[in-house]
């Protein structure tokens, strides 16, 4: 495993756009590294900065808002 | 029900109760649609339980989504719908009465097996000595005599195969009998007969695949590797005969080369069957897709490519480029097998006339489709005219209306068609019937009785987790049992358990079984996703005595098991952070209550064409007042100039009598010369400001049907707007009606197909304008015997039915030159006629033609107004422009978001015959909405804490909706105040406020930041 496969991706999606995006990378059947973590939300628009900051805390390497 | 009937007979009501024949996806989109608006219904299907070809699916175009998986919800929501009555394994015996009144005769067939009784616990199959061939998987494995069809089946009964069970034929054995625990094997049972009161009956008894064994040629039934492709969907299918592993039926080894042959069964003049069966072309090419996945050559041979429905062009693009599927333009007269090794040879001619022969390990014969023989005898005995294939005959404009009044048809017992065209087509039956009862509404439906719901607001979280396999399409790549495994480790996980197919009925009852005996306050479910499947969960816990809301779901397919397929390991890893992010969310979930309010009965149609015109009348006929809005001067649209069908309707007509309709019914509004130009509001209670020549009026309406229409494309090629005898093909129409004398002075007429169509920006084929070239052509003959007409074209797509025209139009000597999209036509003027040069790649050799008028078939784009109207009401526009559908399969018309349907032309080619389906369908769609007096709001808004709140007016501001707003409340204080109908749950305010006063229900910060802590 290479050491990009080992870094550590939260992802702030909406539940319209980028979760529905998400869902259909896997009805395509595209392939992506395991190390994302998707956490839904009924619109990006909820994603305080807190939640940002929480996630580098406890240790994410990259944190991604998608909506 | 039978005394019910009677009493309504003496008073000469209609009876508020539909009977659908036949339970596949037409009959069942039927039944939910109709159960839906307020009528009961009754579902007859001849089979052990519903779900007909598309249970047996493994994957549908062209999305590639699992069917079953789609199919699932469907089939939960029938089982358990309070207004629907199934009768499985029961047949039709006659039918009499009037339409709105009549009298059924059934005969459900004895299952030897009380429905009452059994549990499908499954132990009497586990235990029957008989093995015979399970036809669900089409003999490809063996089942027990006792059986039931397939896993999801609903109902979920067993049956005894009679002809097969020892104990019927030869008088002793009865083991199941002395294992079922709970007494539900009845030899003795007799058929029964059944009288059944009804308003009216809608016939959907699908297909039966063409029987393979008539062409020998291709040694179907002799060579062991020879398959039909409903054959191949079952080998390729998780829940298959080889659990979804590719292997060849000789021997079992994974085969290296398959080939496909198309149409066969269809377009076959030799054995009267010259119709095409309008769906080989794109399940062939999902198969070839899904089969290169495993790595395996795939090889299509075929004669014209038929992918002429939304995003199938795309779809096929695709298979060329991304998955190296060979497609090969070639009749095939026989397979040749190898008696060695089990392969089979087949020799084709190569574009250059070469005879070229290739070994395959495996062969799939694309089989036609065929009415269902019963279907085709109900019709016969209850009065139905059927077509010269045996379909039931229907109006050629209106499609779901047979030769007896008050009997509808829909799906492919009306004609070969695609799921899609099946399911709005099952819609538009609903509606024709709906519409004849509208007076019935309500008369025999009772309100869903829900149980009293458990307060669990002292109880400590007791977690159950259900890991789904989903055939292979999880359990393939993530180990369920792994993960389920640690969910036990969890807190608060009191159960934890996998399961086959977690959406399946009897998953449901397993899952309300687990929440009592386990005492569980939470359920969670690790399968697909909570944007597909979520209601059906929440609505089971519901049915167990818990909130909706106290359900997670955890997506470990879409977002696991199917984009880590080459990773199992990660992949579990990962389906155990999900579990474990999910299981620490669901700990903190509360219950939640859902408002309801009331709605505007009213329906906005927003478009006067065909399509707008009879949703509107659609929604009239039901009771409900609709308001029409037409941006020109005058109703119609392009319908006008659609002066005849190949099959002879005439839509202009039909339209001024429509328009005329229209303009006399009092419950609809017409405004021409008007525009929409902004909408506020949500599903049941929208309000829209109206642009009428000008001056701003409001509406209130409770759903938008969006029927904008489309347009032909203006030409910039082949001397289009530059030469006078270069027209379009709706021009040549126009000239064909008009001008009789000059076109009888026509000598050399020549046509060039997809004009704008399937080009690498306009990636999508125009569906009509092949059909519309040969019924021009053929006019054209018949009002000028003499002419010559040529036709360049890619492919021909006359579809169904259609293809008899084309077969026609050779017969006539109209000349078919094929080119490539690389080698287009060339055009030049030639003063007063047209010069054409075209390299015909079908003989390999450039052609010469000169014409004195040259037809161009444009292309159909999506109108103007389309684009502006995508920002008024904020509705998505796929890649071509045409307005996007919730599913391209199961919910074609409705749009994702709640309130807005759609139909015609605006969402995508078709013939006026479709956009009249389309658009009743899409009326009925709307009427389940405006049938109830009142909607219920979602749960998931915004609660203000009025202790925290300092009312600075901060989320006022971030509201999109104006949801929010600062208000005086009791005691003269000011708060934020919420308005339920019109909060979406975005969370915005959230964000804005300050003080962390405003807090979304189920997403609040502690249950997003429990989420956070445990995704690392």
């Amino acid at each position: 495993m290479s050491s990009l496969e080992q870094l550590r991706i939260v992802a702030f999606v909406c539940n319209w756009c980028a979760y529905a995006g998400a869902d259909m990378a896997g009805v395509s059947r595209m392939q992506y590294p395991t190390n994302v973590r998707l956490i839904r939300l009924m619109c990006t628009g909820r994603v305080h900065h807190g939640f940002l900051l929480r996630a580098f805390l406890k240790g994410a390497d990259g944190v991604l808002v998608s909506g | 029900m039978a005394i019910q009937g009677e009493h309504l007979n003496q008073r000469k009501e209609k009876i508020g109760s539909i009977v659908i024949v036949g339970g596949g996806i037409a009959g069942v989109q039927t039944a939910l649609d109709i159960a839906n608006s307020g009528f009961k219904v009754h579902l007859v299907e001849e089979k052990p339980s519903v779900g007909g070809v598309m249970a047996q699916l493994d994957k549908t175009f062209p999305t590639n989504d699992c069917s079953s998986c789609m199919m699932g919800p469907k089939l939960v929501e029938l089982a358990n719908h309070p207004n629907i009555e199934i009768l499985a394994y029961t047949d039709v015996l006659d039918l009499d009465g009037e339409p709105g009144r009549f009298q059924l005769t059934l005969k459900k067939k004895a299952r030897a097996v009380d429905p009452e009784k059994c549990v499908s616990c499954g132990i009497c199959a586990e235990k029957c000595p008989v093995e015979v061939s399970d036809p669900f998987n089409l003999d490809l494995n063996r089942r027990k005599a006792i059986y039931v069809s397939y896993p999801q089946a609903v109902p979920l009964v067993y049956t005894i195969d009679k002809e097969h069970c020892r104990y019927f034929t030869k008088g002793k054995c009865r083991i199941c009998e002395k294992l079922c625990e709970n007494k539900a094997i009845f030899f003795d049972q007799e058929d029964e007969i059944v009288r059944l009161k009804t308003g009216a009956v809608i016939l959907a008894g699908g297909f039966e695949p063409f029987d393979a064994r008539i062409r020998g040629e291709y040694g179907y039934g002799r060579w062991p590797n020879v398959v039909t492709s409903l054959e191949y969907e079952r080998i390729l299918s998780g829940a298959g005969p080889f659990q979804g592993h590719i292997q060849r039926i000789s021997d079992g080894k994974i085969p290296r080369r398959i080939a496909w042959i198309q149409c066969v069964g269809s377009r076959d003049n030799h054995l009267g069957r010259e119709y095409c069966s309008a769906v080989c072309c794109m399940y062939a090419t999902k198969q070839a897709m899904i089969t290169r996945e495993h790595d395996i050559e795939a090889t299509i041979f075929y004669i014209d490519i038929r992918a002429h429905g939304k995003g199938f062009d795309r779809f096929y693009e695709r298979s060329k480029s991304d998955s190296d599927v060979r497609y090969v333009r070639s009749m095939i007269s026989r397979v040749i097998p190898n008696p060695e090794d089990d392969t089979l040879r087949i020799s084709y001619a190569t574009p250059e006339h070469h005879i070229r022969e290739e070994t395959f390990d495996m062969v799939v014969l694309s089989v036609g489709l065929c009415p269902n023989p019963s279907a085709k005898q109900l019709a016969e005995k209850i009065g139905i005219q059927l077509n010269e294939y045996g379909f039931c005959a229907s109006d050629p404009l209106d499609v779901v209306v047979t030769s007896r009044p008050g009997v509808y048809v829909c799906g492919v017992v009306q004609g070969p068609k695609d799921i899609q065209d099946s399911v709005q087509q099952g819609s538009s039956a609903a509606a024709r019937a709906t519409a004849l009862l509208a007076d019935a509404r309500g008369s025999l439906v009772a309100p869903p009785a829900i149980p009293v719901e458990r307060n669990v607001s002292d109880e400590e979280p007791r977690i159950g987790v259900f890991v789904c396999h989903c055939g292979i399409n999880i359990a393939g790549v993530v180990d369920v049992e792994a993960v389920a495994d640690y969910a036990r480790s969890l807190p608060n996980v009191t159960y934890a358990t996998h399961c086959m197919f977690a959406c399946s009925n009897d998953q449901q009852q397993e899952i309300k079984h687990a929440i009592k005996e386990h005492g569980l306050n939470r359920v969670l479910v690790a399968a697909c996703t909570p944007r597909t499947h979520e209601p059906l969960f929440r609505n089971t816990l519901r049915e167990a005595g818990l909130n909706p809301y106290l359900f997670e779901l955890a997506n470990i397919r879409e977002q696991d098991s199917w984009v880590h397929q080459a990773e199992p390991e990660t992949a579990t890893e990962k389906g155990k952070d999900l579990v474990r992010m999910s299981v620490f969310r669901a700990r903190l979930l509360k219950p939640l209550y859902e408002t309801s309010y009331e709605i505007i009965q009213t329906a906005l149609v927003i478009g006067g064409g065909l399509a707008g015109l009879t949703a509107a009348l659609s929604v009239s006929e039901q009771g409900f007042p609709a308001i029409l809005v037409e941006r020109t001067t005058e109703l119609g649209g392009n319908a006008r100039t659609l002066y005849y069908t190949e099959d002879g309707a005439n839509p202009a007509q039909y339209v001024q009598e429509l328009i005329k309709q229209v303009e006399d019914q009092s419950l609809i509004t017409v405004y021409k010369e008007t525009e929409v130009v902004s909408i506020t509001g949500n599903c049941g209670n929208f309000t829209s400001t109206l642009s009428v020549r000008g001056e701003s009026e409001v509406v209130s309406h409770g759903v938008v049907l969006v029927a904008s229409g489309g347009q032909e494309y203006k030409p910039s090629e082949y001397l289009y707007g530059q030469h006078p005898r270069v027209i379009t093909q709706k021009e040549f129409e126009a000239m064909l009606m008009s001008q009789p004398e000059e076109v009888k002075q026509l000598k050399r007429v020549a046509m060039i197909q997809c004009v704008g169509s399937r080009e690498p920006e306009y990636l999508y084929c125009s569906r009509v304008c092949c059909t519309a070239a040969i019924k021009n052509s053929l006019k054209l003959k018949s009002m000028n015997p003499n002419a010559q007409v040529s036709v360049m074209y890619r492919d021909i797509r006359t579809y169904g039915f259609k293809e008899s025209y084309y077969l026609k139009a050779r017969q006539q000597g109209i000349r078919f030159y094929r080119f490539e999209r690389e080698e287009k036509p060339k055009v030049a003027s030639q003063g007063a006629h047209l010069s054409i040069s075209v390299f015909d790649a079908q003989l390999q050799t450039p052609i010469q033609l000169e014409a004195d008028l040259l037809v161009l078939s444009a292309a159909i784009r999506p109108s103007k107004e389309s684009k502006q109207l995508t920002e008024v009401l904020r509705l998505p526009l796929d890649q071509d422009g045409f307005f996007m559908e919730a599913h391209p399969k199961l919910r074609p018309l409705d749009f994702a978001t709640a309130g807005f349907y759609l139909c015609g032309l605006s969402q995508g080619p078709k013939f006026a015959n479709e956009t009249i389906a389309q658009a009743r369908g899409a009326a009925l769609r709307a009427i389940i909405v405006l049938s109830k007096k009142e909607i219920v709001a979602e749960g998931m808004i915004n609660h203000v804490d009025s202790g925290r709140c300092r009312a600075c007016g901060e989320c006022e501001e971030a509201c999109c909706f104006e949801a929010i707003k600062v208000k005086e409340v009791e005691g003269g204080r000011k708060q934020a105040v919420v308005t339920e109908a019109l909060c979406t749950g975005c969370g915005g305010c959230n964000v804005a406020c300050p003080t962390g006063a405003a807090s979304l229900a189920h997403f609040q910060e502690e249950q997003i930041n429990a989420m956070i802590e445990e995704s690392i």
